[in-house]
């Protein structure tokens, strides 16, 4: 089965990344991934989209993607932005970075939440002044996308060297235990 | 359809739309500390920054990116780059 | 070696493990990340090459052309406007039979200032004398650059790669990558009509009687009439070697019992591919052949797979004053077709639009030549 999913985060938080960290960790387990970067040219702030596609079969169209299965909001700011209902499937879910406890989601879509930045900084994983929020989002991520917090760990290793990967790993790892789902309106 | 419609751009405020948007930390002006030398409103990329009466400036938050070249310019730390609440 | 890896970093894989000597290139998106990872290579001494700084893609080809005619393995890319800037090189090459491979990122020709892919630059090399081929996937691209070297060696002509700016050069997908020593047993030696050497000094392409220049170039049209078998041939030991066989210069792809035929190339294939499977659950029978290559182009095949079917041809270019440049191409073989404009400039076509496309082609509710989708031309 084909699964679609949209990162939405800002140029510079590591949406990109994050695909590509995803995939590397399905192609692992033996399926077969495509990470599509945002098309054209990033510029670090502005709204960036990156496409990951998982599936168990070859992934043949390259075209991006319109509608996801699962919606991945690097930044809560994201949400005044863009209408995240044209951006879903129906009945189809959001991860959400946000260090708000009682986030009213008034989206009507499935949310999980996570405190990504919170994790990111409490690890002193900044850059640019930045927290860096794509590690731990992808650790959030995994559940949702069935993706082991193990193959997600190596792939994370695959693609940061040294004291860079364990800590990027770490920030996975507590996130894959920290996420939950949030109120549904 | 008209040819030039596609091809020619006009500058215009904002022509990327609202940029603060892109902003994580916001430049803050303590005036106190301000000798109007005004190498801010000279380095912003943006042109962000407005000058009023030659005594104090003001910041275009709606189209202000948050690069912090002003607060690394000023001579006098007038500027702060302070984070962004959500 | 199964693995995730660019479009660009597949291409710039192939170069390595196909042991180029000599690398030249000037960056321009999307082509850049090719460059800069062979450049990283040469650096990290993980290929044994040349890496020439050049400060134009006009110099780039006229550096590998020096190294290639000197008898090493040559490599360079390009996009768009820097294939243009070389485009005087790009015929020089040719008509001097100089076998090396070049990767093309097809992007659009501004104005308006245009990243992103269509083939209009690719196909501005139609007439030139150089073998063109184009990718599918990420895989394909690798296998196409492999096999590059050894069609431009056997063919003594230059090979491009063609492939999708972003939705091959910036996607990564998975890629079986073969072991150096796979490659080296299936690579052989280069060889090339003729090459300059310090001990025996020749001058190359001096001026001469004019039937040298009417001969030289029948000769090369002979040569790329024949490479049409070396092609299917190479595609063929590439398939035993590897597991992977395409069909040398077209794919068909569910074909055989169609009663229309989509002719396409390049990265949308594989959408269009989903729609074929769809619309087949809901009985339309659809299938497509997919132009590989463009030269040598395939009059043959497409006369043979495509007789009595309803031909659609899906360009993502075209002619100014005429139509789309595949459409030109397919008609000039098999007569009346239906020629679709689409995605021009990097407009995102999708598997729901060709679904829509195709099944308007086949209620026959498609003009001769129709730019898609409608709405954005009214």
């Amino acid at each position: 089965m084909l699964t679609e999913t949209m990162i939405l985060s800002f140029g510079g938080q590591g949406g990109v990344t994050a695909a590509r960290i995803l995939a590397l960790a399905a192609v692992s387990g033996g399926k077969y991934a495509q990470a599509i970067p945002h098309f054209g040219a990033e510029r670090r702030g502005s709204l960036v989209r990156s496409y990951l596609r998982l599936s168990d079969k070859p992934i043949r169209r390259h075209s991006s993607i319109k509608k996801a299965d699962l919606l991945a909001v690097f930044a809560e700011k994201i949400l005044r932005i863009v209408d995240v209902n044209e951006l879903l499937r129906d009945n189809r879910q959001i991860i959400l970075n946000t260090k708000n406890e009682d986030i009213k989601n008034k989206t009507g879509v499935k949310c999980y939440c996570i405190d990504a930045a919170g994790i990111a900084l409490n690890l002193n994983l900044v850059a640019a002044g930045w927290p860096i929020v794509n590690t731990a989002m992808t650790g959030a991520m995994a559940r949702s996308l069935n993706l082991s917090i193990d193959s997600v760990v190596n792939a994370i290793k695959q693609t940061f060297s040294g004291k860079l990967a364990e800590v990027n790993a770490k920030a996975a790892e507590i996130a894959y235990r920290e996420v939950r789902l949030c109120e549904t309106f | 359809m008209k040819h030039s419609e596609y091809l020619i751009a006009k500058p215009s405020k904002g022509s990327a739309g609202q940029t603060g948007l892109w902003r994580s930390f916001r430049p803050v002006y303590h005036v106190e500390r301000c000798i109007r030398c005004l190498l801010c409103c000279f380095y912003c990329p943006e042109d962000v920054i407005e000058v009023h009466y030659h005594r104090f400036i003001l910041f275009h938050y709606e189209y202000c990116k948050g690069c912090g070249i002003c607060a690394s310019i000023c001579p006098e730390d007038a500027i702060e780059m302070v984070e962004e609440e959500e | 070696m199964r693995t995730l890896l660019t479009g660009n970093y597949a291409v710039a894989e192939a170069v390595k493990l196909s042991r180029a000597r000599v690398i030249a290139a000037y960056p321009i998106t999307p082509q850049t990340t090719i460059v800069e990872k062979l450049a990283e290579m040469v650096e990290k001494k993980e290929i044994d090459a040349e890496f020439i700084r050049v400060e134009s893609e006009h110099s780039a080809l006229a550096a590998v052309y020096g190294s290639a005619v000197a008898g090493l393995r040559s490599f360079t890319a390009t996009s768009s406007h820097g294939l243009l800037y070389m485009y005087e090189m790009v015929w020089w090459v040719a008509n001097a039979r100089v076998p090396l491979v070049m990767a093309v990122v097809t992007r659009t020709i501004g104005p308006p200032w245009n990243i992103h892919t269509d083939h209009t630059d690719l196909l501005t090399m139609r007439d030139s004398g150089w073998i063109i081929s184009m990718a599918e996937n990420v895989q394909e691209a690798f296998d196409l650059t492999v096999q590059g070297f050894r069609i431009s060696e056997e063919a003594g002509l230059p090979f491009t790669v063609g492939m999708d700016a972003f939705q091959l050069s910036h996607t990564a997908e998975v890629v079986d990558l073969p072991s150096q020593q796979d490659v080296d047993a299936w690579l052989p030696e280069r060889r090339q009509p003729y090459r300059i050497e310090p001990e025996d000094p020749v001058t190359v392409g001096c001026i001469g009687p004019n039937e040298y220049t009417a001969k030289l170039r029948c000769n090369m049209a002979r040569e790329m009439e024949k490479a049409k078998e070396l092609v299917n041939r190479v595609d063929e030991e590439f398939g035993k070697s590897f597991g992977r066989r395409y069909g040398g210069l077209v794919e068909e792809y569910r074909l055989e019992d169609a009663d229309y035929a989509v002719v396409m190339t390049g990265a949308w294939s594989g959408d269009a591919k989903d729609a074929i499977d769809m619309l087949r659950k809901e009985k339309l029978r659809v299938g497509m052949l997919r132009l590989r290559y463009f030269r040598p182009f395939p009059q043959k095949e497409l006369r043979k797979l495509l007789e009595e079917k309803e031909v659609l041809v899906v360009d993502r270019d075209f002619s100014m004053g005429h139509m789309g440049i595949l459409g030109i191409e397919v008609s000039s073989a098999i007569g009346d077709i239906t020629n679709v404009i689409a995605g021009i400039g990097g407009v995102d076509v999708g598997v729901d639009d060709f679904k829509m496309m195709f099944r308007k082609f086949a209620d026959k509710k498609l003009r001769k030549i129709e730019w898609w989708p409608e709405e954005m031309f009214l």
